[in-house]
């Protein structure tokens, strides 16, 4: 190959680069990625440059970029070392990404194979009911905060066990909401910058290491439960090394609870708000929700896994929610080959990025690409079944989210609880809710309150 | 009908077995294995169960 071929084939590099010897798109993708990832697209197409600090990072994006980067296994497209925010987040020693064999085992391991569904949807209603009991008669709820302590409670639960949920409250979620917040996109400078989300990033996870010690010290001097009531806290607590000492203290183990519940936890809780806000800002979809809520309720239905599966309204909701707003808006990956995409080359060591934010919305997939429309779900349209690399808000191929199933189900199963219960109203006007993009973890923008009302009793 | 598994997509979640024990069976540590790839017609309702609800759409059926 002639020095002008590889020339040729470096892939373009977007505008607002700024000084060779500055940090590049860093501060962009710190106060505006989306706008940075659209006009990589725009001005660059499928395969674009943007730079973060010292590093090289090559977008793609459209359907036949993003099946290449999903195919990929990890020996070309590595996650590992593509997430340096999260290393302070897990501790030493928890690893951010499983291999795609490690991850198989994790399906097993952590209960969100199929046959636990029925199991944890039920967990998740009561979870609700709990929620709710806090507040009979409804009124005023913050969406990010109502929402993220829900689902510190669900996914705590269903991932942990029951009896460890039973140690937690709100405390726990606000601990967690700081853990979450401190993924500024200055780690790719450095993870440990003396910045205040990095410092109350720190401070959580001390004060959740607390939280743990405590619950580890009460449960030590007590006899174990019995075998069916034990939780995953008690089973990490009985492994002891040849002489007696146990493998995991309180930090260790506090990590790996954080890192069993972080991908499923803003997420889920950012798309159920999103669900409502959409749902509230278009009424008619609204309404065939609600009356599809209220048929199944009307035959005595459990919300147990084979009605969840039966919602194509509400499930199409969601879908469409997930797309507008997906929780991640990009995805990770350094090349540890190099890789042709489109008749680019990509060098060993380039940072390499997907956006389902971008994907989800391109307007070759998806007629009418920025409007809320739960019908481009349903048959015939199938547009995330016709479009497997651009419908992608759980990502797709080897690495896809493989709590895609549970999540959805408890997307679900918390629906069909609330919106059969209450009714909700925005509290501000509806353009006013958006998300805050200046973390890696995308959340809602606070204030975002909204009113619960209790729907009048049906006889 | 013959059955297609998309090794890249599929990641072990255990529906299809839940939908056609008789067609999949999922292991422990979450590896497919195709009992009858090409199962008799009685099975097409729940292999089409399978095909709908996997999660990660990793099976297909090709029609003969």
């Amino acid at each position: 190959m002639t020095t002008t071929d590889t020339e040729l084939r470096t892939p373009p590099r977007v505008s607002g680069e700024g000084d060779p010897s500055g940090t590049g798109h860093l501060e962009e993708l710190r106060r505006d990625p989306i706008g940075l990832m659209l006009r990589t697209r725009a001005e660059c197409g499928d395969v674009g440059t943007f730079r973060l600090a010292d590093r090289d990072v090559v977008l793609l994006t459209g359907p036949d970029a993003n099946e290449i980067f999903f195919r990929a296994p990890d020996e070309e497209l590595d996650q590992a070392e593509a997430y340096p925010f999260m290393t302070p987040i897990f501790g030493k020693g928890v690893v951010f990404d499983a291999s795609p064999e490690e991850r198989r085992k994790a399906l097993h391991n952590q209960a969100l194979r199929d046959k636990y569904m029925r199991g944890h949807a039920e967990t998740i209603a009561a979870e609700v009911e709990r929620m709710i009991a806090q507040q009979p008669d409804g009124g005023e709820i913050d969406l990010l905060d109502w929402f993220a302590e829900l689902t510190i409670y669900t996914s705590s639960a269903c991932l942990i066990g029951k009896r460890f949920r039973e140690e937690l409250d709100g405390r726990f979620a606000e601990l967690y909401h700081d853990l979450e917040r401190g993924t500024d996109a200055l780690a790719y400078v450095d993870p440990y910058a003396d910045i205040e989300s990095f410092r109350a990033r720190d401070r959580a996870r001390v004060g959740l290491v607390e939280l743990v010690q405590g619950i580890m010290d009460r449960r030590a001097p007590q006899p174990p439960p019995e075998r069916e009531d034990r939780d995953l806290l008690d089973v990490l607590m009985s492994l002891t090394g040849e002489d007696g000492t146990p493998t995991f203290d309180a930090d260790v183990i506090t990590g790996m609870f954080i890192s069993m519940m972080f991908a499923g936890h803003h997420t889920t809780s950012g798309t159920a708000a999103w669900t409502l806000i959409e749902l509230l800002r278009n009424p008619e979809a609204m309404a065939e929700v609600v009356e599809e809520l209220d048929a199944l309720a009307a035959e005595g239905m459990e919300v147990s896994y084979q009605a969840l599966r039966e919602m194509p309204k509400l499930e199409a909701a969601i879908k469409e929610a997930l797309r507008l707003h997906p929780p991640l808006i990009i995805l990770l990956r350094v090349a540890k080959v190099p890789l042709e995409v489109g008749g680019h080359t990509i060098p060993v060591g380039t940072m390499v990025a997907a956006s389902p934010y971008v994907s989800n919305r391109l307007p070759e997939a998806f007629p009418d690409h920025d409007a809320f429309d739960p019908s481009r779900y349903l048959a015939p349209r199938e547009e995330d079944v016709a479009n497997p690399w651009s419908w992608i808000p759980f990502g797709a191929g080897r690495h896809r989210c493989v709590g895609a199933a549970f999540a959805m189900m408890q997307l679900k199963a918390i629906f069909s609880v609330l919106l059969q219960r209450y009714r909700f109203e925005l509290a501000l006007s509806p353009d006013q809710y958006r998300n805050d993009h200046s973390k890696m973890v995308v959340q809602l923008a606070q204030p975002c309150p909204a009113r619960m009302l209790p729907r009048k009793q049906r006889l | 009908m013959k059955i297609t598994v998309d090794r890249d997509l599929c990641q072990g979640h255990g529906v299809c077995e839940s939908e056609a024990p008789e067609v999949f069976s999922v292991s422990k540590d979450g590896v497919l294995t195709v009992l009858d790839e090409t199962p008799p017609e009685s099975q097409r309702a729940a292999v089409e169960l399978a095909v709908r609800y996997c999660p990660t759409h990793a099976l297909s059926i090709e029609e003969d």
